[in-house]
Parts: structure tokens; sequence; C-alpha cells
């Protein structure tokens, strides 16, 4: 569904992505994780083409996202949801206006429609009484889940979270994480999460890949993955608390 | 950007989009009389007294209503318009969108396949245009009107007299002139502010560079454009 063919790309002069390749198959959710500045999220944004590759292609299906322009990209990318790390949510719109703002923008629907289908969607993230909040009245958890309930408005194909469980709390992150497992179940999207949390990337993912300087070093089942041998995950793992098999199984059930 | 901005003026002033430039409209005008008010009164109040004052020596002191009212409605209507408006809504404009670009709102509308231009710029650049002359209009009459209250207080000149001697000089040409000033200035302020609050990076650092430059790009734009105006109309 999505496809990297040796993706490359520097930013500020120093090497970001080197080379990558990866596709990732209808249904799954793939999680990739990795340190600070590893790429994770510049990877996330050549999906979208809010970043383009300096060589190599990006493939949404059939299309080729590294070179769409105009309508081509706009019809690419309203196959996806995003949700953003800070959850991108305009301020001085009501969490109704947020949520419904494409359809508003791209649709043609009555207010009626668009505030119905604002609602359910709402409700799905379980923010049924927030419609007529503003941002700054929530929570950073409600915040993510409003940002996720904008993402699915429009029944996107594909949905892109970068960094969903970053700055909240674990009892809150483990309730991301089960959001994002039940839109999979519910909606059967493709989903790709960016992330540092192992936790959530152990009860998430279909397939775990680990970008280290540019490159992919690592891309396995969560099973195979606590078990890898590569040194670069291992002190990843280590530095999470997650050491044997039997720790992830105790995380994964807490 | 201001191109697209105008190519889609026809879809933001449809019925389901009206409400945003409404809002944009309501923060350019309404939210600035306060300031527009007082403003208008001095500069008016400044004119009538400093002419005033010159004309007496030669007991020419009723001249001050067409000097006041010439030079409201040619140069400082608009002028001093613009710069409260680019000040005030210009920079909030810019800070604004400013923010968006460095907190990912902008990306967050590219990937919902909404463009940033048509949902952030088309709106403010019409509460620009429509809105820049009726507050033009508005400073102009106040300006006038602090004109007389110095005629009649301090110059001896009856209100009367002043608005004689204003309707006999002041000419049709000279309101139009400021008006289109007013226009002119109203694009140059939003292409200004929305231009910077797109190029911000650097967080909030960033957005107050947006800011500030905002204001001091809008103002020698906004010099440069009215003496040219001025001199297309008016040698």
């Amino acid at each position: 569904m999505i496809r990297f063919e040796k993706v490359s790309k520097r930013l500020s002069g120093r090497v970001v992505l080197n080379e990558i390749e990866y596709s990732i198959e209808p249904g799954e959710t793939f999680v990739i994780v990795g340190a600070s500045g590893a790429g994770k999220s510049v990877s996330l944004k050549h999906m979208v083409r809010l970043l383009t590759p300096d060589s190599g292609r990006v493939w949404v299906g059939e299309d080729c996202v590294s070179e769409a322009r105009g309508e081509s990209l706009d019809r690419i990318r309203e196959r996806f949801g995003f949700l953003f790390q800070s959850a991108a949510l305009m301020q001085w719109l009501s969490v109704g206006d947020n949520v419904g703002l494409p359809l508003r923008m791209k649709k043609d629907m009555s207010d009626d429609q668009i505030d119905d289908l604002v609602r359910e969607k709402l409700a799905m993230v379980n923010l049924g009484d927030a419609f007529d909040k503003h941002p700054g009245q929530l929570s950073g958890g409600m915040r993510k889940r409003v940002g996720l309930a904008r993402a699915i408005i429009t029944d996107p194909e594909i949905i892109l979270y970068d960094e969903p469980t970053s700055g909240l709390d674990p009892v809150t992150s483990r309730t991301i994480d089960r959001l994002i497992n039940r839109l999979r179940e519910e909606l059967g999207v493709t989903s790709v999460v960016v992330t540092h949390d192992l936790h959530s990337a152990l009860a998430i993912g279909s397939r775990i890949a680990m970008l280290h300087e540019g490159r992919m070093v690592e891309m396995s089942t969560p099973q195979e993955f606590v078990k890898s041998k590569n040194e670069f995950v291992q002190g990843f793992l280590e530095a999470q608390y997650i050491t044997t098999q039997g720790d992830w199984e105790k995380s994964e059930t807490a | 950007m201001l191109f697209e901005a105008f190519r889609d003026i026809p879809i933001m002033v449809s019925p389901k989009h009206r409400h945003d430039v409404l809002h944009q409209q309501f923060l350019t005008a309404i939210k600035s009389l306060g300031v527009i008010t007082v403003v208008g009164l001095f500069t008016g109040m400044i004119l009538a007294l400093q002419t005033g004052l010159e004309l007496r020596r030669f007991g020419q002191e009723v001249y001050i209503g067409s000097a006041v009212t010439v030079v409201m409605l040619r140069e400082m209507g608009p002028f001093m318009t613009a710069l409260i408006i680019a000040a005030s809504v210009g920079s909030a404009m810019a800070a604004q969108i400013g923010t968006m670009t460095v907190s990912e709102e902008i990306a967050a509308l590219e990937v919902m396949a909404i463009k940033p231009v048509r949902y952030l710029v088309t709106p403010r650049l019409l509460a620009m245009i429509t809105m820049m002359p009726l507050v033009t209009i508005y400073t102009n009459i106040i300006g006038i009107a602090g004109g007389a209250i110095v005629g009649q207080t301090q110059l001896g000149v009856s209100a009367t007299a002043y608005m004689d001697n204003a309707a006999e000089f002041a000419a049709n040409k000279d309101l139009y002139v400021g008006l289109l000033k007013s226009v002119l200035f109203g694009i140059i302020i939003a292409t200004v502010a929305c231009h910077q609050g797109f190029s911000t990076t650097q967080g909030a650092v960033g957005v107050g560079r947006s800011t500030r430059r905002t204001v001091v790009v809008s103002f020698l734009v906004i010099l440069m454009v009215g003496y040219m105006v001025t001199r297309l109309f008016y040698q």
C-alpha cells in the first residue's frame, strides 16, 4: 500500500534518511521506532508529501506521492488521516468545528450532516461531550483524541500517527493504544505509527521497524523484535526496561 | 499567494464559507474602532491647530475647514488608518499564522487537502479590501470633526463656517483617491502579514520576528505606495 524506494533525505546538511526501502501492507499497523533524530517523523511526512525526497520515490498504491502535484496530490492526501504530535488543532475553533473542518472545506454537506458525523466520530474516541469546548479547555490526551477524531472524519484508508503517546501519562497512553487498535478493527484502516514508546509499539504493532541514523536496522513482528540480536534494538529495549520477552508480555497485559 | 487568494474569492464568499470572511471583517474593523477613533480625532485636532495657528497670522483661520478636510481625505485618513490596522490587525495576522506554521497547523491543513491560502489568506484579504475603505471613511469623519472642535474652541471658527469652507474646497476626487489608497493599503497589509506568517520558522522567537517584520515592511510599502498614488493623481 505504501512503498519507499531508496528514499534519501538531508536536512540542514545532515543525512536523515539514507536509501530507505520498505513497504507497508493494507490493514497492518506498522510502527516505526528509533531515537530522536533517527528520521521517524521525516519518514512519515514523506508519505503525505509534507517533505519530498532528495532521491528515491514514495508510492501510495499506484500513485507516486513524491512526484504528485495539485489535484492528484489532494486525491492522495484525502486517503490519509494524520494525527500530529501536537494534535495541531486550530485554537480558535471549537472541538466540533475542528473535527468537522475537512468536511466543511471539502465536502458538499449540510451543517446538520457534518455535526451528526462529528458527534459520531467524537463518540468513537470517547469525547461525546466535548463538541462545544475549545482546545485550550482540554488536556493533552483529550486534544490527541480530538486530533484522532479529525483524522478519521473522512473515513481514510490510512492513518498516520506521529508520536501519539508522547507527553501523556502511562494510563492515557494505554488508552490511546487501545483506541488505535479499536480503530484498526472497526474501520479496517492501515496504520503507520511513529513512536519512542516501545510498550506502545509492542501493544499495537503488526510489524515494528527501527530507524537508526537514517537506516532501517530492524523490521519484524513484535515477537521477533524483542528477541532481536541487533545491538541498537537491544539498546532501545534495555533503555525502556524491556529486556526479555517475559517483560514485554507483562507490560502488554498490564 | 496573492493571485491564488484573489482566485479563491468566489469560493470564500459562498454562503458556506461566508462566516470566515465576516469574522475577519469584524476583527479588522470593529475591534480597531476604539484606537482609530482616538487617533483620527487627534490627527484632525493637530492638523487644525497647526494649520489654524499659521493661518491666523494672516487672518485666514476660516480656511482650516478645507485644509483639514482635504488633507484627511487625501492623505492622513487612509495613511493613519493603514498604520493602525498594520500595527494591530496585520501584526495579529502574522502572529496567528506564524504560530500555526510552527505548531504544524498549516501542515495539518495541507494533509487534509485544505489549501492554506484559501482558508487563511482569502478571508483576510477580502476583509481588508472591504473594511479598509469603511474604516478610512470613519477616520476621515472623526478627523474632520476633531478639526471642527479645535476650530470652534481655540480658533474662533464656527462649525458651520468650518464645514462650509470644507465643502467648498474638498472635491470628490480627494475622497475617491483616498479610498483607492485604503484598498491598496489593505491588500499590502494582508499580503505582508500572511507572507510573514507562512515564512515563520524557529518557534516563538520566529513568531516575534515575523510580527515585527510585518509592521516594519507594511509601513515602508504603505509609505512608498501612498507617495506613488499621490503622484499619479495629483501631479
